[in-house]
């Protein structure tokens, strides 16, 4: 195929040539980048918690009243009592928070008690004896927390606790290579010895500010005595989610009415707790997808209507090709490499651009360097669509009869 | 003139049933365009908008380090205030107006045992604080001066609590019991819930649901009426470990509110800051020079970053999407107006100045910008109906399609339209009269 010809003809639409070029460019600048946005987002909300959704549920009960701190405690072994005995119920344990719940308590991790600048940054986690299991977390070293090892303490009081649980991550950043069990942290408080790691456990927040200490968690074994109310985490036997979480707050209800249950966020199973987390992320991965797709679209058609307007002008041309003897095939050709031709123009333009738009996001909104990939994928994709858009206008041409040479229009 | 007008107008719908491919294709993207651009922008203007115009230009955040160089986050203060500082601040009332804020949830319980309690949640502030905010009222007012000194448990409910527990009667002077704790209605607020809640950036309430209830900052303390909102405390310990060592630790966990008038007063309160920061370090509890900020309601909602990231990405996004479905329409105009060259031909060498053609496809284009518009409107309308999918619900539900959004739309839907066809329009213009006469 001779390019020479197309490009001669090109020079004299130059208005069409460069338009075409021009959305082949900033479609692909833009579909790149959003498409890099929405692997980024479903990365993100893919992320495991470590625990077993499925059958977890959480009630979060708020006391009317204000209840010291030894009331608060009393009531809150009577709940666990109650919770315990409810039909559907595999485990409890009471928590300050829990992962994806977006607020909890975060704190700083040392090394030494002298330490000016913090080892880590950490979630922490109030629990008892039972949180491994409820949340069906995999011990991976150490030892659960004893029974009696089993405190509690109020909100303001110093943070020490003699025993604590921690995850993989935070053992990775403060002892790396080495056996973490038996070692000594220091937390606000104080000083607090490691007796068991598990291997993972999602901090409180996902959110950007908190992705420091993603999987840093310190568990504590402590009931946490806060006035103002307490999260229960509930393990469901399987396939007993759902009534077990009703059974649990009518339970709760008929120990210590005096207590508030929101309507809707006062028990929610673990799935809702993961879609309320990511409700962002997801939105705008829809979205960026949405934008992708009807972009894609309009571009598509837009080379539709302009090869079809250029075929329409050139019918006269094409009849004296064929009846010099150029096959139908030669024409289908000749539109498909001019189309070629432009779309690549475009595409080279557009990754340009691509890689620009992203700096610029980059400085401006925190994101991530776009990967080669991605312009890759995007370039082809536009080259593609470019074809298919470009291919019932140049069947059409193609069937141009020679004859049409003869007519005067 | 108008009547040309009209007539070219006629054209241009006439010409639209003409080439119907390439006409769909037109509005079709100038629909989808302007109804990304439109649906982004109505969000974006949800939560990029000024909660308090009248005043956001007087009234300001004050805040102290308390961290020190060692401690504190890229050389900023905390966003809020421990209660030491924020009493120093009360008690040297050096602004027109000030007050301090927390949030309190209470439980409310119904005088009629069959209803359940429930929560409510508000503020502990300062009387202040109403006229600060410009809070209306529709019954009572706010509490006094007074009653903030002495402690006194008064109460201020929102409309849609009063409704709740009154049925919206005046219950002005009326009981109300709040976790076991009487208080006395002193004022009903209208419907009041500015966005962002500029107020309360630092417990992260930007966009939460309205708040019920007011109470007395003093009465608050003193009753040991714990924050419902969030502490942030440094890594240097000073935190205390009981209610009263915790009020005179470094935990900070109230927002600071002054009303400044003029840039003097501004000056004169930076100095009263850096001051009070020289005390306490001449005190012994700062050992570093001052370091406090002062900023007004814009630059506090600029400075934590108040609009959501995903809300200016889309934007950005949706613009990007605008400018390529214009593109677009300048490519599909091109081909519609230059399909046309013989007629162009003939009317030209009818007489018809350039001028005339001029007129006749700008008027075309305005009316392909017309039908993308209403296709736009539509589009919108449905963008909107699906954006709670996309933002989160509280945000979702600010954005809203009212008049100025649909003429915005069709604005420009229309002067884009318009814009992308001068291009064309030249290039029909240019069409020789002769050179089209002699090929027919």
């Amino acid at each position: 195929m001779q390019i020479k010809p197309i490009l001669s003809a090109l020079r004299r639409h130059k208005a069409g040539t460069f338009l075409i070029a021009m959305q082949i460019a900033l479609t692909l600048a833009i579909v790149c980048n959003a498409l890099f946005i929405i692997h980024q987002r479903i990365a993100h909300l893919s992320e495991p918690t470590g625990i077993d959704e499925p059958n977890i549920f959480v009630i979060k009960s708020e006391w009317v009243g204000h209840p010291d701190s030894a009331r608060v405690d009393a009531m809150i072994r009577e709940d666990l009592q109650v919770l315990r005995q409810v039909a559907g119920v595999q485990n409890v344990t009471p928590s300050n928070s829990y992962p994806l719940r977006g607020s909890g308590w975060d704190d700083s991790v040392k090394l030494k008690p002298d330490q000016l600048q913090d080892s880590s940054g950490a979630t922490i986690y109030f629990a008892d004896q039972n949180f491994i299991d409820t949340l069906g977390l995999k011990l991976i070293a150490g030892r659960n927390f004893r029974a009696d090892e089993i405190g509690h303490m109020d909100m303001r009081y110093r943070l020490a606790p003699p025993v604590v649980i921690v995850t993989k991550a935070l053992v990775q950043k403060l002892f790396p290579g080495e056996d973490a069990v038996g070692k000594t942290i220091y937390l606000i408080g104080g000083p607090g010895t490691i007796v068991g790691v598990v291997d993972l456990l999602q901090a409180q927040s996902v959110e950007r500010w908190a992705s420091d200490f993603a999987y840093r968690s310190v568990i504590i074994p402590e009931r946490l005595n806060i006035s103002l109310g307490s999260f229960y985490i509930v393990r469901a036997q399987p396939g007993q989610l759902d009534s077990a979480m009703h059974a649990a707050v009518k339970a709760l209800f008929a120990q210590n009415p005096r207590r508030v249950i929101n309507d809707d966020d006062g028990v929610l199973s673990f799935s809702d707790v993961r879609s309320r987390a990511y409700e962002s992320d997801r939105g705008m991965a829809i979205l960026m997808g949405v934008i992708s797709v009807v972009l894609l679209a309009v571009t598509a058609a837009g080379i539709v209507g302009l090869t079809s307007f250029w075929v329409g002008q050139r019918r006269k041309q094409i009849g004296v090709r064929r009846a010099l003897g150029a096959t139908r095939r030669d024409i289908l050709r000749y539109f498909m490499t001019e189309n070629l031709l432009i779309s690549s123009g475009g595409a080279l333009f557009g990754v340009l651009l691509a890689i620009a738009m992203n700096l610029w996001m980059v400085t401006r909104f925190e994101m991530h360097r776009l990967s080669l990939t991605y312009l890759v994928i995007g370039a082809v994709m536009l080259l593609l669509l470019g074809q298919g858009a470009v291919l019932a206008p140049a069947l059409r041409a193609s069937r141009v009869p020679p004859v049409e040479a003869t007519r005067s229009v | 003139m108008s009547g040309m007008f009209v007539h070219n107008l006629r054209l241009g719908a006439a010409s639209l049933r003409r080439n119907v491919l390439l006409t769909a294709l037109m509005i079709m993207s100038i629909g989808f365009g302007v109804a990304a651009s439109m649906v982004t922008f109505a969000v974006f203007r949800a939560v990029s908008g000024d909660p308090i115009p009248q005043k956001s230009s007087r009234l300001f955040v004050p805040l102290i380090d308390n961290r020190g160089p060692q401690y504190n986050r890229h050389g900023e203060p905390p966003s809020a205030l421990n209660y030491t500082d924020a009493m120093a601040l009360m008690r040297a009332h050096k602004a027109v107006k000030q007050t301090m804020l927390f949030p309190v949830g209470l439980s409310v319980m119904p005088d009629d045992p069959q209803r359940m309690p429930f929560k409510a949640v508000g503020y502990a502030t300062y009387s202040d604080f109403f006229s600060m905010f410009d809070v209306p009222f529709l019954y009572g007012g706010a509490w006094d001066n007074g009653q903030d000194e002495s402690r006194e448990a008064v109460i201020v409910i929102s409309r849609a609590l009063n409704q709740k527990l009154f049925g919206g009667a005046n219950s002005v002077g009326r009981q109300i019991t709040l976790d076991d704790r009487q208080f006395r209605i002193v004022g009903v607020t209208d419907t009041w819930d500015p966005k962002p809640r500029f107020f309360d950036i630092f417990d992260g309430n930007l966009y939460a649901d309205p708040s019920q209830i007011y109470i007395p900052f003093t009465y608050a303390v003193g009753q040991r009426i714990d924050t419902y909102g969030s502490n942030n405390c440094g890594s240097d310990g000073k935190r205390g470990d009981s209610w009263d060592s915790w009020l005179s630790g470094e935990c900070v966990w109230i927002s600071p509110w002054v009303q400044l008038e003029d840039a003097a007063q501004v000056q004169a309160y930076r100095q009263f800051l850096d001051g009070y920061a020289r005390e306490q370090r001449d005190a012994g509890r700062f050992n570093w020079a001052p370091n406090n900020r002062l900023r007004d309601v814009r630059e506090w909602l600029d400075f934590q970053h108040a609009v959501p990231p995903e809300s200016r990405i889309s934007l950005s996004l949706a613009l990007g999407f605008l400018v390529i479905c214009l593109v677009n329409t300048i490519g599909l105009l091109l081909a519609k107006f230059m399909r046309r060259a013989p007629e162009i031909g003939v009317r030209r060498a009818l007489g018809a100045s350039r001028a005339d053609i001029y007129r006749q496809f700008l008027a075309e284009a305005a009316m392909v910008g017309l039908a993308g518009g209403a296709l736009g409107l539509v589009l919108t309308a449905v963008g909107m109906l699906g954006l709670g999918m996309v933002f989160e619900p509280q945000i979702a539900r600010l954005a809203h399609l009212d008049l100025s959004l649909v003429l915005l739309t069709l604005l420009v839907a229309i002067g884009a339209t318009v814009f992308a066809a001068f291009y064309p329009t030249w290039r029909a213009a240019q069409v020789q009269p002769a050179w089209q006469l002699k090929s027919n």
